[in-house]
């Protein structure tokens, strides 16, 4: 085993014992001398985690929170120097957790806090103008054959629970009274500007944009969803610039 | 004792970043609008090149403002330079374009490793000094220079703890890496404490085995102390904390041998409010004058 390969290993797994051949000039044992490296690793992480998903942290305490991200580090290690992007997989992780299967809705939290950190750093995309989209719609066609991208940043979330009032009590006084916590909620997210905004959609307008996203036309977008307000939805997307690009699909 | 102006000329071409002769100040994201707002009067931000590895948002656009108004050094984290198995080829492109993108005065990255294999470890770990890893580590700044087509500063590490296999002392293996690449020095005085002290070696006999003419920016920041089973002081590099006494005096000692370079403050823990920076990146500045800097 190269010197590193054995280093690593016990930098992520805090049960092995301190890689062979280190010393230190005074003779102290160099196992109190790596535990340095090992915390800085293991506490580097930890916090990293700690930022991306600060409503996790605070739901489920800091104690309890450093315990399962240590967890986490050692079952799946960054795999790129790309910290902005560590803990992809923590969601999908908490879910499985068990010792945190009390709060059922964690995971949630957890994905709808990754979205955010997603759409944080997404692509730089110019709005189309409020005008241009108007007068597109207008179009007799319009509604039949118009297909719209939409921003980089944009995401949807569906969760059981009413993850977006959850999240936002703790943007405040962090109190759940009067949340009602099994309320199925649908999450858009989205930067618009230097901002990354989140919001509850009717079941249907997330259907609804979950396919105008797969390439389908605004009506058929429309009519392929449950029954939602159309215009408040559209009017959502057009006034937080979401929409940055609109294409005619070519009639069969 | 050379003159000032010796010691410019005496610089090596890779210690000539286009940096200031000034202080400098790591750029944090919670002071991008305070920095844009109030136009500080200060020589030079520094940012991490990783955290800058993302499609778009606010880091960029951020970024992209403040570069327009102050030269720029970009620092590297993540590219583990020490580490046994090749160099992460996509990172490095990332890198490239990262340059191309913003033209930094000047990119630096650490003797040190950082990945092994798929894993990053997100922190920069120590080489055995023998003619293997000097080997690799020149090849590996081969690369980076030629992929990046300029020269690089490498900075000098803290460590807490020495290989049985090393057959050079750090300053001299330091020393040999910069006299086969052609890269600069990145001067960091706190490292020098650290590793001085947890090492029981003498600061400046450590400063007098490196190449300074090569220096081309120097980082100061604080460390955080720990001790070992024997009691001894163990220093840590946290970049937690104010600047020591003893990393003042040292960062003297060094102006005095080679007049003054690019100094930057490092605090990325326990972020203070953009004044009290401040306050640290004009003290540098006055001793950056004193030997010799512009105002």
């Amino acid at each position: 085993m190269s010197t590193q390969r054995a280093f690593a290993a016990a930098l992520i797994d805090t049960r092995l014992p301190c890689p062979e051949g280190l010393c230190s000039a005074n003779g102290a044992d160099p196992a109190s001398r790596f535990a340095v490296y090992r915390n800085n690793v293991q506490g580097s992480l930890i916090t990293a985690l700690s930022d991306s998903y600060p409503v996790v942290a605070q739901l489920v305490g800091e104690e309890f929170f450093c315990a399962m991200a240590a967890v986490f580090v050692q079952q799946q290690p960054p795999q790129s120097p790309l910290m902005n992007c560590y803990g992809e997989a923590f969601a999908a992780f908490i879910q499985t957790f068990q010792p945190a299967s009390s709060v059922p809705y964690l995971a949630d939290v957890a994905r709808l806090e990754h979205l955010r950190t997603q759409a944080y750093h997404a692509a730089d995309a110019e709005p189309v103008r409020h005008e241009q989209i108007t007068a597109a719609l207008a179009s007799p066609h319009a509604l039949s054959e118009l297909c719209l991208v939409f921003h980089p940043s944009l995401h949807l979330l569906d969760s059981a629970f009413a993850v977006v009032a959850i999240w936002a009590a703790h943007q405040q006084d962090a109190l759940l009274e009067g949340i009602e916590i099994d309320r199925r909620q649908h999450a858009l997210v989205l930067r618009n500007g230097l901002d990354v905004e989140v919001f509850v959609l009717e079941p249907g307008a997330s259907v609804f944009i979950r396919n105008l996203i797969d390439g389908q036309p605004l009506l058929a977008a429309a009519e392929n969803s449950p029954e939602f307000d159309l215009g408040q939805t559209l009017g959502l997307l057009i006034a937080h610039n979401a929409i940055t690009q609109m294409n005619n699909k070519e009639s069969p | 004792m050379l003159t000032i102006n010796d010691h410019a000329q005496s610089r090596t071409q890779a210690a000539r970043t286009g940096l200031p002769s000034r202080a400098g100040l790591g750029l944090k994201t919670g002071h991008f609008r305070e920095v844009l707002g109030s136009s500080p009067d200060i020589g030079f931000f520094e940012v991490h090149a990783e955290n800058y590895m993302v499609d778009g948002g606010p880091f960029h656009h951020f970024l992209g403002l403040i570069c327009e108004q102050y030269p720029l050094s970009l620092h590297g984290v993540g590219l583990s330079i020490g580490a046994d198995g090749p160099l992460d080829k996509p990172h490095l492109q990332r890198l490239a374009e990262l340059i191309r993108r913003y033209q930094p005065q000047s990119f630096s990255e650490h003797l040190a490793w950082s990945s092994h294999g798929p894993v990053f470890l997100n922190d920069l770990l120590p080489l055995a000094y023998d003619t293997p890893t000097l080997n690799r580590v020149c090849e590996h700044i081969d690369q980076v220079q030629n992929t990046l087509k300029r020269p690089m500063l490498l900075e000098n590490p803290a460590t807490y703890l020495a290989f049985q296999r090393s057959t050079l002392d750090e300053a001299d293996f330091i020393a040999e890496v910069i006299r086969r690449s052609g890269c600069g020095l990145l001067l960091d005085v706190n490292n020098v404490y650290v590793s001085c002290v947890n090492h029981q070696r003498d600061p400046l006999a450590y400063l007098d085995a490196l190449p300074l003419h090569t220096v081309g920016e120097i980082h100061l920041a604080g460390f955080a102390e720990d001790c070992d089973n024997l009691g001894d002081r163990l220093l840590i590099d946290d970049h937690g904390a104010p600047i020591d006494q003893n990393v003042w005096g040292l960062y003297r000692q060094v102006l005095q041998r080679i007049g003054p370079v690019a100094t930057l403050i490092e605090r990325d823990n326990q972020v203070p409010a953009f004044e009290v920076l401040l306050a640290e990146a004009q003290q540098a500045d006055e001793l950056l004058l004193n030997a010799g800097g512009r105002a």
